[in-house]
């Protein structure tokens, strides 16, 4: 990759919002190339100054008592403007008041349905997962030792493969409690990728085709096969997570 | 309320233009929840907030858009600084006010969503109502202006 190329693509870089190959070649021309690493340096030294806090405006007190009487005044019923009503008028700052709460509470307005709960557990466990440094229990690329472990710790025996020749390393299991329930989560790690697949009894027995989703940057996919409902979620490229799950039905 | 009424201030420059748009914006969304179809609500919040800084500035006669030219002539230059001064840690955040303040608005609102609210390229992309490439390019090069601007203002100790 030239310089020319990465300075183009280096923001989304910095912003990890680049797909891995992309991402991966940027780093390959960083490590060869000191002007670009000095420009990437710069830029995030930048981007550190702009994210301080004291740069961010806060709202004053002022601004939510204006807005709360603003958005009384809108809800009131015309013929209530004239007439004054205390009962309608208590009922309509009521429902106003409510109004607000639940819009400065914000994006919890919308309530996701089950799928969609589910999906951001699953994303939430994989962070976790992460941050704390616990990605497994048991360590191992043996599938003959992860699989034995769930034993005993399961009401199911979750399967497990080896993909290590399709370039998908098993780095060991995990136990782990989605959607109520405890879970079978094994660790795969593709390059610098790793990727959990959570494993646990389906509902029904039909089979179901792959869907797809993304949750704060992380893909997810998940299918149903032979009785058993699988998510797969990392940071890896779509293309490639689907490419794993394929393998893995 | 905390994103709508720091976009706003931004993108008007006071406090109190700031507040009368947020207001204005809350009473939009209030008055067109019916239009919103579910998700993000801070998405489609912010998206109405910018809506109503724009027809206030335009009103005002103070939106200053990027000009395509400008770009190119910034764009034929790549300035790299001296690899020798990068260790200073701290910059006044005051001169990076004033350097936001300088950009034109479509770049300064990005580079606010991004930096300092955290939104995805996707997320400014339907806010801004441009596609997730414009948003990239826009955030290069007022990155890329902010950089010359503070370095012009601090020298470039500041290593920024």
């Amino acid at each position: 990759m030239s310089c020319q190329h990465t300075d183009e693509l280096i923001h989304g870089h910095l912003d990890g919002e680049l797909e891995l190959v992309k991402s991966l070649e940027i780093e390959k021309h960083l490590s060869a190339c000191a002007v670009c690493t000095k420009n990437y340096e710069r830029l995030r030294r930048l981007r550190s100054a702009l994210g301080e806090t004291t740069l961010r405006y806060l709202p004053s007190d002022r601004l939510e008592e204006r807005l709360r009487s603003a958005l009384r005044q809108e809800s009131k019923p015309e013929r209530n403007r004239t007439i004054f009503q205390p009962r309608w008028l208590v009922a309509a700052a009521a429902l106003v008041l409510a109004f607000i709460v639940i819009w400065i509470v914000g994006r919890s307005l919308v309530k996701p349905d089950s799928g969609d709960l589910l999906a951001q557990e699953i994303v939430a466990s994989h962070v976790r997962s992460m941050m704390a440094d616990h990605l497994t229990d048991v360590s191992s690329s043996n599938q003959h030792t992860v699989k034995p472990w769930f034993d005993g710790k399961l009401d199911f025996s979750p399967p497990v493969k080896d993909l290590s020749q399709q370039g998908f390393i098993l780095t060991g299991g995990r136990l782990d409690y989605i959607g109520n329930r405890p879970v079978a989560a094994m660790v795969y790690q593709r390059g610098q990728h790793p990727i959990n697949l959570f494993v646990w009894p389906a509902t029904g027995s039909a089979n179901s085709t792959e869907t797809v989703a993304v949750r704060q940057g992380y893909n997810l996919v998940r299918w149903t096969n032979g009785g058993m409902t699988y998510w797969a979620v990392s940071e890896l490229n779509l293309p490639e997570l689907q490419q794993f799950a394929q393998l893995l039905r | 309320m905390g994103a709508a009424y720091n976009l706003a201030r931004w993108l008007v420059h006071n406090d109190h233009d700031a507040e009368d748009v947020v207001q204005e914006a809350y009473l939009r969304a209030f008055k067109f929840f019916s239009g919103y179809y579910g998700g993000d609500g801070r998405a489609w919040l912010l998206t109405i907030v910018r809506n109503t800084c724009y027809a206030w500035l335009k009103k005002n006669r103070l939106l200053r858009l990027a000009e395509p030219i400008e770009d190119n002539l910034e764009e034929a230059g790549l300035d790299f600084a001296d690899p020798e001064r990068l260790f200073i840690q701290s910059v006044d955040s005051e001169k990076i006010r004033w350097a936001l303040l300088e950009l034109p608005v479509d770049f300064r609102e990005v580079v606010v969503m991004r930096e300092m609210e955290g939104l995805s390229y996707k997320e400014i992309a339907n806010i801004v109502d441009t596609p997730i490439g414009t948003v990239m390019s826009r955030l290069a090069r007022g990155r890329k202006r902010l950089q010359t601007l503070l370095s012009k203002t601090m020298g470039k100790e500041a290593g920024i």
